[in-house]
């Protein structure tokens, strides 16, 4: 534990990547210094150069990349002239990584078992007969129930926070002095997050190990780690004790992060950095105007009649799936009927109702049944039973494939939860906004659908400049900018919200979700938000609802349900998300 | 107020300009292995739309790998040679002269004459035109069977699918050339019976790699939303699936020209499609090879070598069109 000779040291590093447009720098004079036994969160947002640090730590960068300059000591050897046989040593053996996606990172087609036994073997920790005993050993430190059986699962058989404990076994197996732990939980709900944090840091703990976690979430870090480095743009712009990030943050950076990240206690414009400078440069049409296809009045009358019938109303929906398995002549052969019911509910029974101009949130953990639930709410898939009105209208009646050409269409809309995936890659942003308009809106003529594009464009903040690009030349926020513009293009009534910024960083996604709230207030629209995350559904909704294994465990007015939940599975889903102790 | 991104004093219209002033976008171009995330790139992205884009593109691409830029310019001289042939060649390739017949390899007739004294250089160049509109119409041709019926099988699934993918089989239950030898001998002994015999020996192929591509696609968010926006299914399909399958489509396309060229040639050669004295190379590699054993070897070896240049241009095509789509997979 002295300071003096740190675990790892990495002095003035610089990475660069030869690309196709020159050199480029991911990487510039970082400086990281990890004691023995100490965890050091490294802090930022995508493009902050802090998975391509930890690269390089391992030497593990792809051929275009390569250290410039700087050096990198690991328990007192070079690794930068370190040979490949030595490295390979040193890999999985003294310093190891676990990666963001689990199942990526496991071997599809062997037995998890086999594949810790594998790393095993590879360092020669323990000779050959008691390999297998030394596996599920591990696995059970790694609190996998019934390791023996577990032994033989595939990675496809287990859950995706089981997966990331084999993952951490793997990583472990061979009592490495350091661990990095590269967005470990990102993908996992919360209260996956929080056990399979809490494992890594008391495994650590107990080892005497150092670890590097890697991370966008700053209450993660805080909550995990000593010390904190915040990075941006391949520096490194902070380094500091977490108590001191989170109380007290020096650099505008980590202050503008600080802010962004949503927390109890705080509203939706405080999410937004507090410089002054920022608000009046916005764009001329945010402004409550409606442009080309637009009807002020009508909105203004929505918003008004919030007090009359209900827009949305959801009673006793359920969704069935056929159980995979046994199917066609196997289930000729079986003898004996099989115990379980042929259907999986997805969605069992639920009921709820959404107001005009009201924004209602829809919580709940992946595999709960909230997507199902939207998806069917969107006529996008057929429920099994239920009903669903909309304006009066029995909805639900009208099959999925016959309603994207009604009218109807047009008052129900939905931004996607993955910007990238939701955008065709071969259109245009101004070509994905015109879609609705050009199949749905009596709108005539280019140049004024154009005209409604460019008109939404300004409406959601995205660049007019920016409609002739190409998805793939559109940041994450601009993309999402694009996916909002497109579902507000007909003016609908209802827009389903399907986790919209799951995948932007917390900066973007805090200026994403003002931009909702802006359009809510200005449109009327109804909100469903569909998230895992309480603490952003909070900054939005009036309304949430809770459900688990397709089932409502609970609904009521937002801040009812945050500061008192009912329901144990609220409480525990609120406890699960991460929050340092000193905040 | 709404958007800091966008309201940096950094004017110029790169995506997320950034308070460093440096134009930023992930280069998922430029690395293999997933760690593109971490990447900046200069701010060249200015005017990085449009034609001059796609030029500077292609220029990359040819500098990259002077193979590709090799077939282009190879596939350049092919279309040349189909297109102007006849008005390029020093003699008709159809005009006997008795008199000087079997001459070997010369500067009056660089790739020699045949038994019937016709400039064998002329009739390469000008068989060039048939062989050429053989491959491409059978290529068209199968790209709209089996391309199309791929895709509405990849994308609808169900029957659609089941039907689609039982032909392939039977299809590709046969000996292929067998298969296109029995078609052409069944529906008679014409050029366009060799065009389609060629297709539907490819059908297959192409229907299968559109029902995979258009599969991976089917619940993709894009075409949710195109769902969303009042498409129905089969404006789905064909405006926003088929755009991007394809440029694997044509890649495709590049690599069965090759075949398709083989394929017609190797069914003249036995008598089949073209019939003499058309110019074709198959016919005349047939005519040649009798003349092999008593040492005339140019009356089949040069339409022979055509043929070789010519699917070897395309195949290198494909392969450079492939690292121009699909840059992750280049070897």
């Amino acid at each position: 534990m002295t300071e003096a000779v740190p675990l790892l040291d990495v002095a003035d590093l610089t990475v660069e990547f030869t690309t196709r447009r020159g050199i480029v720098r991911a990487v510039e004079h970082v400086d990281v210094r990890i004691a023995k036994g100490e965890t050091v969160g490294i802090v930022g947002e995508s493009g902050s150069g802090k998975s391509v640090t930890s690269y390089a730590v391992m030497r593990i960068l792809d051929r275009a990349g390569r250290i410039a300059a700087g050096a990198v000591h690991f328990t007192g050897l070079d690794v930068r002239a370190a040979s490949e046989d030595q490295m390979r040593n040193l890999r999985g053996r003294e310093m190891s990584m676990i990666f963001q996606n689990p199942r990526a990172a496991l071997n599809p087609i062997r037995k998890v078992g086999r594949q810790i036994e594998d790393v095993l073997e590879q360092h020669s920790q323990v000779d050959s007969s008691a390999l297998t005993d030394k596996a599920i050993e591990i696995l059970d430190q790694v609190r996998i129930a019934r390791p023996r059986e577990r032994y033989h699962a595939y990675p496809f058989e287990l859950s995706g926070g089981m997966c990331q404990r084999v993952v951490i076994a793997l990583a472990l197996a061979c009592r490495p002095q350091l661990l990095i732990a590269d967005e470990p939980t990102t993908g996992l709900d919360v209260t996956t997050q929080k056990t399979v944090m809490d494992l890594i840091v008391e495994l650590t703990k107990q080892r005497g190990m150092s670890t590097i976690l890697i991370t966008h979430d700053l209450g993660l870090a805080a909550t995990y780690c000593d010390r904190v480095v915040v990075m941006e743009k391949g520096r490194v712009v902070e380094t500091a004790l977490s108590r001191e990030i989170f109380t007290a943050p020096s650099h505008p950076y980590t202050r503008k992060l600080m802010r962004a990240t949503p927390r109890p206690g705080t509203s939706l414009r405080d999410l937004l950095p507090e410089d002054e400078s920022l608000y009046e440069a916005r764009p001329p049409t945010a402004t409550p105007t409606l442009q080309g296809g637009g009807k002020p009045t009508e909105s203004a009358a929505r918003s008004n009649g919030k007090s009359g019938a209900p827009l949305l109303v959801v009673e006793k929906l359920v969704k069935e799936y056929p159980r995979k398995g046994l199917g066609g002549f196997a289930k000729i052969f079986q003898r004996q009927p099989a115990p379980e019911p042929e259907t999986f509910r997805a969605v069992d029974g639920i009921s709820f109702t959404i107001n005009r101009g009201e924004s209602v949130g829809l919580v709940g953990e992946s595999g709960c049944g909230k997507s199902t639930t939207s998806t069917m709410v969107m006529r996008l898939i057929d429920k099994s039973d239920g009903v669903i009105m909309f304006d009066g209208e029995d909805i639900g009646a009208i099959a999925a494939k016959a309603f994207a050409k009604l009218p109807l269409r047009k008052r129900i809309q939905m931004v996607f939860q993955d910007p990238t995936d939701s955008l065709n890659p071969r259109f245009t942003a101004a070509r994905a906004i015109a879609d609705p308009i050009l199949r749905l809106a009596n709108l005539k003529g280019r140049e004024s659908v154009r005209a409604r594009c460019e008109a939404l464009a300004r409406q959601v903040g995205l660049p007019v400049e920016l409609l002739d690009r190409f998805p793939h030349q559109l940041s994450g926020g601009q993309k999402a900018r694009v996916g909002i513009a497109r579902a507000i293009a007909l003016n609908p009534e209802l827009v389903i919200l399907d986790e919209p910024t799951a995948a932007l960083d917390v900066s973007v996604q805090a200026v994403v979700l003002n931009l909702l709230q802006e359009l809510k207030d200005t449109l009327g629209m109804s909100y469903l938000f569909v998230s895992h995350d309480l603490n952003v559904v909070r900054l939005l909704c009036d309304r949430v609802i809770v459900m688990r294994a397709g089932r409502i465990v609970e609904q009521g007015p937002t801040e009812e349900i945050l500061v008192s939940p009912q329901a144990q599975y609220t409480r525990d889903l609120l406890a699960a998300i991460p929050h340092p102790m000193f905040a | 107020m709404l958007s800091p991104e966008a309201s940096q004093p950094n004017s110029s219209p790169t995506p997320n300009p950034s308070p460093q002033g440096g134009g930023e976008s992930t280069a998922s171009v430029a690395t293999s292995r997933g760690i593109s995330a971490g990447i900046r790139i200069a701010p060249a992205l200015a005017h990085n739309t449009g034609f001059s884009a796609g030029l500077r593109h292609a220029r990359y691409i040819l500098s990259e790998n002077a193979v590709t830029g090799f077939a282009f310019a190879l596939f350049l001289a092919i279309v040349l040679a189909a297109l102007a042939g006849p008005y390029l060649v020093p003699y008709d390739p159809l005009a006997s002269d008795t008199a000087a017949a079997l001459k070997a390899p010369s500067a009056a007739h660089w790739f020699g004459t045949d038994q019937l004294g016709r400039d064998v250089f002329s009739r390469v160049v000008v068989a060039t035109r048939l062989d050429f509109f053989i491959a491409v119409a059978s290529v068209a041709l199968v790209f709209l069977m089996g391309g199309l019926a791929g895709v509405a099988a990849g994308f609808f699934g169900g029957w659609t699918d089941r039907v689609v993918g039982r032909i392939a089989d039977t299809i590709m239950a046969f000996p292929l050339f067998v298969l296109a030898m029995g078609i052409v001998a069944a529906l008679g002994n014409t050029v366009q019976n060799v065009v389609l015999a060629t297709a539907i020996v490819n059908f297959p192929l192409y229907a299968r790699i559109a029902r995979a591509e258009a599969n991976v696609r089917r619940e993709a968010g894009f075409v949710q939303a195109a769902r969303l926006s009042g498409n129905g299914e089969l404006r789905i399909l064909l405006a926003q699936i088929l755009p991007n399958i394809m440029p694997i489509m044509v890649v495709q396309m590049s690599l069965t020209m090759g075949y398709a060229i083989l394929n017609a040639a190797g069914l003249s050669f036995i008598g089949l499609g073209v019939r003499p004295p058309t110019a074709e190379w198959g016919i005349m590699v047939a005519e040649g090879s009798a003349f092999m054993v008593s040492g005339e070897w140019w009356i089949a070896f040069f339409p022979g070598a055509a043929l070789m240049v010519a699917v070897f241009c395309f195949n290198l095509l494909g392969d450079g069109l492939r690292d121009i789509v699909d840059p992750q997979r280049r070897t």
